[in-house]
């Protein structure tokens, strides 16, 4: 039931309160949320530092993880080693060797 | 249906992407080794299941998570989910980010980039449960969605949810931990 004291500009975005929006800082940030529901979550950081700061810092937290974990150097060798099974008498096995 | 003559020029550009990633499950680099070598064996005979203008990479990352599951994670004994403790929401942020006050704390101008050493990251992530820490590589080191990590994992998709929110605040607790232990922070603020 509509609200008669409503003017009703946020008919398309739920409001949601800073609980609400912080439970969805991973699924958001994931970028796993309708288009609805994202809106949402920047309709309300758009008035609320305290929950903005926290999702910027997740997101940068995110980029760090992506990529500290990600910048290993690949034995040189390692390439050479796989394309030489190719076509190789292969015993099926599913094991090197 | 994928042609095997066309898979190393279809599929090697992938493999500093797969050795990373098979680091992080792994834990060390003979076994990272041997489980992209093996990844690709597997990958290079059954090319021809592979459909053409699917996600090769993720194909790829398919085979090498089940290929972990089924022949290296029973020789590691690690703790299991209940041994996972429970921690706080906004773990890190509440007890780093919020301290741009504090001379000792986070300044607006120093990023996370340059606080969190690499291998305090490496080492944060590589030492979650097999169960959290799968999830996560494949979340936020890879990139791939809710819906492909539980085809990879066979789970489903709101037990990728859980454990991706639980694997990265015992992360988050960690990286504090470690900063910690460096003087980065203090226990608790005194100013």
């Amino acid at each position: 039931m509509a609200d008669p004291t409503s003017d009703g500009t946020d008919d398309a975005v739920t409001v949601r309160d800073c609980n609400e929006t912080l439970r969805e800082l991973d699924v958001f940030l994931d970028g796993e949320l309708s288009d609805d529901q994202q809106a949402a979550i920047r309709h309300h950081l758009d008035g609320c530092m305290d929950c903005l700061g926290a999702f910027d810092f997740h997101a940068e937290l995110k980029l760090v993880v992506r990529q500290k974990c990600n910048n290993d150097e690949m034995p040189s060798d390692l390439l050479s080693k796989i394309e030489m099974c190719f076509g190789d008498d292969l015993d099926g096995d599913g094991h090197i060797g | 249906m994928a042609d095997q003559a066309t898979f190393a020029a279809d599929a090697m550009q992938y493999a500093p992407q797969l050795y990373s990633g098979a680091l992080r499950m792994t834990r060390n680099k003979s076994d990272a080794e041997d489980l992209v070598q093996e990844t690709y064996l597997k990958a290079y005979r059954s090319y021809h299941s592979f459909t053409e203008g699917t996600n090769l990479r993720a194909w790829l990352f398919r085979i090498m998570t089940n290929t972990f599951i089924n022949s290296y994670r029973s020789k590691q004994r690690r703790p299991d989910e209940s041994e996972l403790g429970d921690v706080e929401d906004l773990y890190l942020y509440k007890n780093l980010g919020a301290l741009q006050d504090s001379s000792i704390g986070r300044s607006a101008e120093e990023s996370l980039m340059e606080m969190l050493p690499d291998d305090e990251v490496k080492q944060a992530l590589e030492d979650l449960p097999d169960n959290f820490r799968l999830p996560v590589i494949l979340a936020d080191v890879e990139g791939f969605a809710y819906k492909e990590i539980a085809e990879m994992l066979d789970i489903p998709i709101g037990t990728v949810m859980s454990r991706l929110h639980r694997g990265r605040k015992a992360m988050q607790k960690a990286l504090h931990d470690f900063a910690l232990a460096r003087g980065l922070v203090v226990a608790q603020e005194t100013s």
